[in-house]
């Protein structure tokens, strides 16, 4: 079971007090976008094993979205942040790498 | 105008703890930038408290301000005054972004009272919150679920939790405190 600390209001609670929101840090392609990015936008998601990032909501807390980075194969949470960042501070880069050294998720490593 | 009654008029229930419905609480939810000093002067002119710390909540017998999220607060007041706490609030806030609404007849107020260790144990057996003295104490609100439905508790004292929740869901809830607080079930967790 994943235990997340939400970045909102600091509790740390286990994971059936949050409901999970996917893929973290998709980059819209709206109107106007070609068909082949919008395809992207809508269905291209990365099932990585190991390091991945995900939104959630704190859904039975204070109801805010936030970020999470985790490790889909031993549940690790490498830390949570807030929702209003298009990509990973640098600071949980940085504990990502002292765990998990040479690792990449899109275009982020 | 129509008698306005509670969700289980004030239904009660004698257990290893004893659980009781609060009967009709007037509750405002206040939105708005919780460090402002306009915000901060309106709770205070309205409740006589101040803005609590997050997580945490502020008040005593029946007149409480809890903190629910980085933007919300719970206010909770005497079912009688609350349309004047509401004017008010609006009246004080009205120069910045804010919403203040009354939530009073929405919503459902539990109190579990009794032995302080059993009080935690009833909630423990039913919400995925850490209990224990050390890690919660009076003075902490913390929002969470109580088995399928949203909940907020804290403790008054060491010996008693209120709970609030969805009036919709009040007889669940209930039912379920009462099935955490049924005689014989106690497993000493805390004790």
């Amino acid at each position: 079971m994943l235990i997340l600390t939400c970045p909102c209001c600091g509790v740390t609670a286990e994971e059936t007090e949050f409901h999970g929101g996917g893929e973290a840090h998709i980059k819209r392609f709206g109107p106007g976008s070609s068909d082949e990015d919008f395809h992207g936008y809508l269905f291209e998601k990365v099932n990585p094993k190991g390091v991945h990032f995900e939104r959630w909501r704190h859904a039975n807390g204070c109801g805010k979205w936030f970020h999470a980075a985790r490790c889909t194969v031993t549940l690790e949470v490498f830390g949570t942040y807030s929702a209003q960042t298009t990509e990973p501070p640098q600071d949980i880069k940085d504990k990502i790498s002292a765990k998990r050294p040479g690792w990449s998720w899109r275009e982020f490593a | 105008m129509s008698e306005a009654v509670s969700a289980l008029k004030g239904a009660s229930f004698d257990g290893i703890v004893t659980v009781e419905e609060m009967g009709l609480q007037g509750m405002i939810t206040l939105r708005g930038d919780l460090a402002s000093p306009e915000m901060k002067k309106a709770v205070k002119d309205a409740t006589g408290l101040n803005v609590p710390e997050q997580g945490h909540i502020a008040g005593e017998g029946g007149n409480w301000v809890a903190w629910m999220s980085p933007d919300e607060l719970l206010l909770i007041v005497a079912y009688e005054s609350v349309s004047d706490t509401e004017a008010s609030l609006r009246d004080a806030l009205s120069k910045v972004h804010h919403l203040a609404v009354n939530v009073s007849d929405t919503r459902a107020m539990f109190r579990l009272s009794g032995n302080g260790a059993l009080v935690r144990e009833a909630i423990a057996k039913l919400c995925p919150v850490d209990m224990r003295t050390e890690a919660f104490a009076p003075g902490q609100f913390r929002r969470s679920r109580m088995a399928q439905v949203p909940a907020a508790i804290w403790m008054p004292d060491e010996s008693s939790v209120q709970v609030v929740c969805f009036r919709s869901v009040a007889e669940y809830a209930f039912n379920l405190l009462k099935g955490a607080a049924a005689p014989g079930s106690e497993v000493s967790l805390f004790s």
